[in-house]
């Protein structure tokens, strides 16, 4: 055959332009900023997270994940084999045999993306992608027809002899197309950069705890330091602001849109995708506009405007900071992703820079965090005013008692009248199960939750330091809190400020706190009667930190079959409260919360079970007629056998 | 237009800060109205950033100072003077160095006296006029102002006032834009040492903290909604009471005495 030496040439051509886009590509993350990863370490783990973490996600989807396996695996298997049989040209029959067993396998798996992508879902990027199965089809045909004559299946001479030049053109012209698409386009931005800086952003994720089924949610903190250093910025201002492994992270997204398909904040029409804002990212880090973005687009604002670059400020000209500010932070999309990448990090690191560096919180923000700083709490009320909610509790303090076997952490509930009752229900809880609990009163400040979303690190750092100072001076095993978010502040972002105050302590969601109680029979309940009731599962307890049990356990322990929802568990879907969106009050066509209740609506619940002082709020505010909606906590309360004050607990309720 | 003549683009404005205490924490905080006129004067320094000064007499390493850079600023001056001292005559001298056109305040501090009497005793000393209570100023043209004087219930009155003067901002002034972390960690604080008299006479005062005020009891006399909304919006016609113009001033004071006897605050 005359065209012996192409072949090799051609793949040797592919396989060199690709290392060198590779090098370009590495060059635009690594001018993010240091971070301290293990390289070798996430190198080495790499395989195993591919085949496990990322799997077990794509996993939910069986379709995808088959497609995938066959496709993904056949193509690795048979880019190294292409590399023994044609470049390398070890002349083998099982090796070649073994690449087009490989080559079917990657065939058999295109077919099925193709499939998928004849009527693909609104979510999906087109453009390029609607490509990929073709260019899947044509690498795999290609190569399978050029390795038959290795295999012995075909003789060497039987191109040459039949119809010749003109298969040799169509097979050459196949592969070039495949090794466009399969080589060269991986490094140099095409749909298959996912597999390339899929791999790498899973060696050297920025949350390596979150492999091996681990939880990583807490946000990192800001070094305030650089504040005053020369030309130091607070939060994400220009793409090379973002540690170089979140950059490689955002290079990691495959499109697939998983994250629109479940973002409250897209679904009620506010300017959020955070599909798009991963690929709006990648503009800025790569430079360029996002004229060929071809996916939905931000709800209300056209495709094609956005401009960006490495050193560009994002909000100025990429991004519309009221894409940041319509984010309620609820994780759905990072819960989601096959990539795992971390939308929510980036969100906050950019609304670091606004809220610290150009004070431009939007609407009530400022006030809100004004309020905080002023006052500890962020409607501004007097800080002495803490504890009048539980004026006729008789709540030990902390103060005067200096140590108890559980701190309850009333959170800033205290000053709101709906969730007073839920802090009331809660107490007489404790009491009736005999508790030895304690509260901080007047001592307790804000968590820090909403300053630390709405992007001012300082006054959460502020608060975290002088909440752990408090906490320090007295002796606890325990802390129980009723809010979610104070929850999750304690647990997991109290413990970058070197303190030892929570120590050995353990920290408590009330419903778990409670569903102990119960399960060791100090609790006991009347079973419930009062018709169909469902459970929604906050963000911050859920998604969050991992509890679904304890709550539905709970209603069950008073005989309650919680009707689900479509969305619960893991998929629940936001009420509309966190991450300080009330208070940024960004406009769109719905409001999150009616479609919640909604979602609620379809159970034909006539209760909703909650366990947030924040969704009560938030889906209180839907208009009548719906369900009623109570903590958890408020229910118990009604179903208490208290052999004291029987028929008290009636009356209240 | 002449060029280099009393425009927006080229004066020289002073705002006067002072440390503010937050109502319900008692915390130290940028005072309400002060930062209404750094927020005003930021807005008349728009086209020419270096034409503001925003000026403290008082101690430079004060936090509170740091909220008001927060809102930008790149550089606050302090005038470094003795806790005990008496502020008014090294501002005075300062202003007159400045070159001041427009001198901005609060109407009254939030904590020491919060008199409000700075603002006048600095129009006397510099012979300038001084306009309180302002709301907005809404141009400067060949060295005169239009200034809009917040009066009660949302009504505001137009004057004309030549430069340089003092203005003391009112609450009804727009709000203050929000005080960033970062920018406040890296303003510079310009500091002067200066020496002032001591204030003797507050030397002598002790300092308690305010009890509410006596209000006056409301009586709601409109028997329809009509009435009320009246009352509520209509600016209040002024009943029974007397305008002594000509009157010698003893008997100005004595008929002030009289009422203040009549409402039961004097006994």
């Amino acid at each position: 055959m005359s065209f012996e030496w192409l072949n090799p040439l051609l793949i040797a051509t592919a396989l060199l332009l690709a290392v060198i886009g590779a090098v370009r590509r590495v060059k635009l993350w690594r001018a993010g900023q240091p971070d301290q990863i293990d390289l070798v370490a996430g190198l080495m783990a790499m395989p195993g997270r591919y085949l496990h973490d990322l799997h077990d996600i794509v996993e939910r989807d069986k379709y995808m994940s088959k497609t995938h396996a066959a496709t993904g695996g056949g193509f690795v298997l048979s880019a190294l084999l292409i590399m023994l049989v044609h470049l390398l040209g070890i002349d083998s029959q099982l090796l070649a045999w073994a690449l087009l067993a490989s080559l079917t396998l990657m065939f058999v798996g295109a077919l099925f993306v193709f499939k998928r992508r004849l009527n693909p879902p609104s979510r999906i990027s087109k453009g390029p992608w609607m490509r990929l199965p073709k260019s899947l089809l044509a690498f795999a045909g290609g190569f399978f027809v050029l390795t038959l004559p290795a295999a012995g299946v075909l003789s060497d001479g039987f191109m040459a002899q039949t119809s010749g030049v003109l298969l040799t053109l169509v097979l050459t012209a196949l592969i070039i197309w495949g090794m466009g698409e399969l080589f060269f386009g991986m490094t140099w931005g095409g749909p298959m950069k996912h597999a390339f800086a899929g791999a790498l952003h899973l060696a050297f994720h920025r949350r390596q705890e979150r492999f091996g089924g681990g939880r990583s949610t807490g946000l990192k903190p800001v070094d305030l330091s650089l504040a005053t250093e020369v030309g130091g910025v607070l939060g994400v201002a220009k793409p090379t602001d973002f540690k170089w492994n979140q950059l490689l992270g955002f290079d990691a997204c495959v499109q697939c849109g998983k994250c629109e398909a479940v973002c409250p904040a897209f679904a009620a029409g506010q300017p959020l995708n955070p599909k798009k804002l991963i690929q709006d990212m990648v503009v800025g880090l790569a430079g360029g506009s996002d004229a060929k973005y071809a996916g939905s687009p931000y709800p209300g604002k056209e495709v094609g405007h956005a401009q960006g670059g490495p050193d560009q400020i994002i909000t100025q000209g990429l991004l519309d900071p009221e894409t940041l500010w319509s984010c309620t932070t609820c994780r759905a999309c990072v819960e989601e992703c096959p990539m795992m990448i971390e939308h929510v990090d980036a969100i906050v690191d950019m609304r670091r820079f606004l809220t610290m560096e150009k004070g431009s919180t939007p609407n009530k923000g400022a006030e809100v965090l004004d309020n905080i700083i002023a006052t500890d709490n962020p409607n501004g009320y007097a800080p002495a005013s803490r504890t009048h909610w539980a004026a006729d509790q008789n709540l030990p303090l902390m103060k005067e008692v200096r140590e108890a076997e559980v701190l309850f952490w009333v959170s800033d509930g205290a000053f709101d009248m709906r969730s007073q009752r839920i802090l009331r229900a809660f107490v007489k809880l404790l009491k009736a199960a005999k508790v030895d609990f304690a509260v901080l009163g007047d001592e307790e400040l804000d968590s820090g939750d909403v300053a630390r979303r709405l992007g001012d690190d300082a006054t959460f750092q502020n608060l975290a330091k002088r909440n752990l100072a408090v906490l320090s001076q007295y002796k606890f095993s325990t802390i129980v809190t009723t809010d979610p978010h104070a929850f999750h502040c304690l647990r997991n972002e109290y413990n970058d400020f070197g303190s030892d105050a929570l120590e050995g302590v353990e920290v408590f969601h009330h419903t778990t706190f409670l569903n102990s109680l119960v399960q060791q029979g100090r609790l006991q309940l009347d079973p419930f009667v009062g018709g169909k009731v469902t459970y929604h599962d906050p963000c911050y307890l859920g998604r969050y930190n991992g509890e679904y049990e304890a709550p539905r356990e709970l209603l069950r322990s008073m005989g309650i079959e919680v009707a689900e929802m479509e969305r619960s568990g893991f998929r629940s879907r936001c009420c509309g409260g966190g991450g300080g969106a009330p208070v940024t009050d960004i406009p769109g066509e719905r409001r999150i919360a009616d479609m919640r209740m909604e979602d609620a609506n379809e159970t034909g619940a006539e209760l909703i079970a909650v366990g947030c002082q924040q969704c009560t709020a938030m889906l209180e505010g839907v208009v009548e007629p719906r369900p009623q909606v109570k903590d958890i906590a408020e229910i118990l309360v009604g179903q208490l056998v208290d052999p004291t004050a029987k028929g008290l607990a009636k009356e209240v309720h | 237009m002449q060029p280099n003549s009393l425009q927006l683009e080229n004066l020289k404005i002073v705002t006067l800060v002072s440390v503010g205490k937050h109502p319900q924490s008692g915390r130290v905080r940028r005072a309400d109205q002060d930062s209404r006129a750094v927020e005003l004067g930021l807005t008349l320094a728009a086209q020419n950033p270096d034409g503001l000064m925003v000026l403290h007499a008082g101690d430079p390493a004060e936090p509170g100072l740091r909220s008001y850079a927060g809102m930008g600023l790149a550089a606050i001056n302090v005038l470094q003077l003795d806790p005990a001292a008496d502020a008014v005559a090294p501002l005075g001298e300062q202003l007159q160095q400045s070159g001041a056109d427009i001198v901005l305040t609060g109407v009254r501090a939030e904590s020491g006296e919060g008199s409000g009497m700075l603002p006048y005793q600095l129009a006397e000393k510099l012979g300038w006029p001084i306009v309180s209570r302002v709301a907005d100023i809404v141009s400067v043209n060949e060295g005169v102002a239009e200034v809009l004087q917040a009066l009660p219930r949302g009504q505001r009155r137009a004057l004309k006032v030549r430069l340089p003067f003092i203005a003391s901002i009112d609450t009804a002034a727009p709000a203050a834009r929000q005080s960033a972390f970062g920018p406040a960690q890296r303003a510079a604080m310009t500091v002067t040492v200066v020496e002032a008299e001591t204030d003797t006479v507050r030397q002598s005062w002790d300092e308690a903290v305010a009890r509410k005020r006596p209000k006056r009891l409301k009586v709601i006399k409109a028997k329809t909604a009509a009435e009320r909304f009246k009352a509520a919006t209509a600016k209040s016609q002024s009943e029974g009471g007397r305008i002594m113009k000509k009157e010698a001033p003893e008997e100005q004071a004595q008929a002030i005495v009289d009422l203040l006897i009549e409402e039961g605050v004097l006994r």
